[in-house]
């Protein structure tokens, strides 16, 4: 009989590394430099959020979303709202569903804005970093202009949204718009045709169409193997039937596929918010119903109905019907969507959060057999990962 | 669809939700609910978005558990549910969904349910050594431990958790009308 020599040595990589994306905690096994087998370990940022919400009312449980993907906190929202208002039996004004898109849209950059060159910092290149955190400011301020926050928004409640976009927010955001796809061929030119980003990311961690499907990918991940679906398109919500837009889909489903696709994806997000900006029209930014949305603070001046029910609604909050609904959204990771139970009270019997970086950090184990060690770093940037929607 | 998915004898109250179908299944006929829904062409339910439950902890079975699939050639999704008591097993979907792994180590993770024949069923969310099930309606929100670092063992230790004041859950609830059945129609306003 043949003896075999296994001689595989195991490593701990993480929980503090920059290239974990925050705390994964990676236990690798190696033969010299090729990965036998990487078991990621998560819920080092486990917050009980689901537990938490139970215990919120529905308002209360907005700010929850902002803190699970905190690179793209509107979309999420988004999914609560829509369940939310799914359940509540509600339409959100016309306005608002644009407004909705319009940073969903902005969301979506900012996301793609932050992987994008932390992915190409992972696998050598600074500057495109130090560009896009530019880049992102001046949509963050975009994010504080209307909600008064930068990152944990809570903008998108469920009725519509908090309140409307200030005076010559729609000039701005033409403006700002009309320029940024400079900047993005700006950092195509820096990243596309660089040897060293194609050597460190074509044919590393491919993933196939149906192991797309079987692993639960969504997302760029998904249409990075080939497979043209996004949910913006597939189940419209909100005012997404009403723009027109393309859907960017990979070939090989390598690391370097679900670059173009990201890339895609902003030029693609511009498009909308432009058609957004033509479109949206003065109106109403939520439900007109003060059993749901708050009254305005001048009519709880004189009016005391009105002082009624914003004492009821930030005390008690608004009882929804009993029923179980799931709502997702395209989030720029992919299919976010929330399981949402209620028991006729005012606050959520459960609420399930589906993120999309759970099911993509999966398939790390098998994207990244017969890889190199160094690979770990691209595919887990290339995967988008965030832990505060893995843990939650 | 919504015909198709009658002619499936092992599922009872179907329901057509327009975002979604819902329905119930006997918890020993989970492997050829899925087999014929993912396998069959009609259906198509390839992708399985995610697994969870609910705890009813006065119920007669306890758990609910929740399956949610989507099709992406119809382009539609189902929720499939089935109930099991607190000391029931139910059988693991890995050999028909990968995705599902993660799925079922949260839910026995957050729950405590046993999925058979899962590959590899540990805790994956809570801590190494965490006793207990988070989601359990009985698990109170403030858990059974606090950690802190301690300066003369130079280590981190674990503690029962002290509250300095007592977790308060107001009750707000009144006689106040609130929302009976969707928009209220303000019909007694003027």
């Amino acid at each position: 009989m043949k003896e075999i020599e296994v001689n595989t040595t195991t490593i701990n990589f993480g929980p503090q590394h920059p290239a974990a994306h925050g705390v994964l905690r990676l236990v690798v096994e190696l033969d010299g430099e090729v990965v036998e087998r990487a078991e990621p370990h998560i819920g080092l940022l486990h917050r009980g959020t689901e537990k938490l919400i139970e215990y919120k009312t529905y308002l209360q449980a907005v700010p929850y979303f902002d803190r699970l993907d905190y690179v793209s906190p509107m979309c999420q929202e988004h999914a609560f709202a829509l369940a939310t208002e799914n359940l509540l039996g509600i339409e959100v004004p016309e306005r608002a569903q644009y407004i909705r898109v319009i940073f969903a849209e902005i969301t979506r950059l900012l996301n793609h804005l932050l992987n994008i060159p932390a992915y190409a910092a992972d696998i050598g290149a600074v500057t495109p970093f130090l560009w896009c955190f530019e880049e992102r400011e001046k949509l963050l301020q975009f994010h504080e202009a209307v909600s008064g926050a930068r990152f944990h928004a809570a903008y998108f409640r469920p009725g519509g949204v908090h309140q409307d976009m200030p005076n010559g927010m729609e000039e701005k955001l033409n403006k700002h718009f009309k320029s940024l796809p400079k900047f993005i061929d700006d950092l195509e030119e820096l990243l596309t045709n660089n040897r060293i980003l194609r050597q460190r990311s074509v044919d590393i961690g491919v993933i196939s169409k149906n192991e797309a499907i079987e692993w639960g990918c969504t997302g760029p991940v998904l249409r990075s193997a080939g497979i043209p679906w996004d949910l913006r398109r597939s189940q419209p919500y909100d005012a997404y039937d009403k723009v027109e837009f393309e859907i960017p889909v990979g070939k090989k489903g390598d690391c370097f596929d679900r670059y173009l696709v990201r890339i895609e994806e902003m030029r693609q997000s511009i498009l909308i918010i432009q058609q957004c900006l033509n479109q949206i029209k003065p109106g109403e930014i939520s439900v007109i119903d003060n059993k749901i949305t708050p009254p305005k603070r001048s009519e709880m001046k004189h009016s005391m109905e009105s002082l009624i029910h914003h004492f009821k609604l930030f005390t008690e909050g608004y009882r929804v019907p009993e029923g179980q609904t799931y709502n997702a959204v395209e989030a720029p990771k992919g299919e976010f969507g929330v399981f949402l139970v209620s028991d006729g009270s005012s606050k959520p019997y459960r609420c399930k959060i589906r993120a999309p970086g759970f099911a993509h950090l999966q398939t790390l184990d098998f994207l990244s057999k017969g890889h190199l060690m160094a690979d770990i770093a691209a595919i887990l940037g290339s995967l988008d990962i965030v832990f505060g929607e893995i843990d939650r | 669809m919504l015909e198709d998915l009658k002619k499936i004898k092992e599922l009872s109250s179907i329901e057509d939700k327009s975002i979604f179908y819902s329905a119930n299944f006997a918890k020993d006929e989970i492997i050829k609910v899925f087999n014929e829904l993912k396998n069959n062409e009609i259906f198509g339910f390839n992708q399985l978005i995610d697994i969870t439950a609910i705890d009813y902890p006065y119920r007669k079975k306890r758990f609910e558990i929740v399956y949610i699939l989507l099709s992406m050639k119809k382009n539609k999704r189902i929720i499939l549910k089935t109930l099991i008591n607190e000391n029931d097993n139910i059988d693991s979907l890995t050999e028909f969904f990968k995705a599902s792994d993660w799925y079922e180590r949260e839910c026995y993770d957050l729950f405590g349910i046993k999925f058979n024949n899962h590959p590899d069923l540990r805790r994956i969310m809570t801590d190494y050594n965490f006793e207990g099930f988070p989601l359990r309606k009985d698990f109170p929100l403030t858990g059974h431990t606090e950690v802190r670092y301690d300066d003369v063992e130079k280590k981190v230790v674990y503690e029962p958790v002290k509250l300095t004041q007592e977790y308060r859950d107001f009750d707000y609830t009144s006689p106040w009308e609130g929302m009976s059945k969707g928009i209220d129609d303000h019909s007694d306003d003027k």
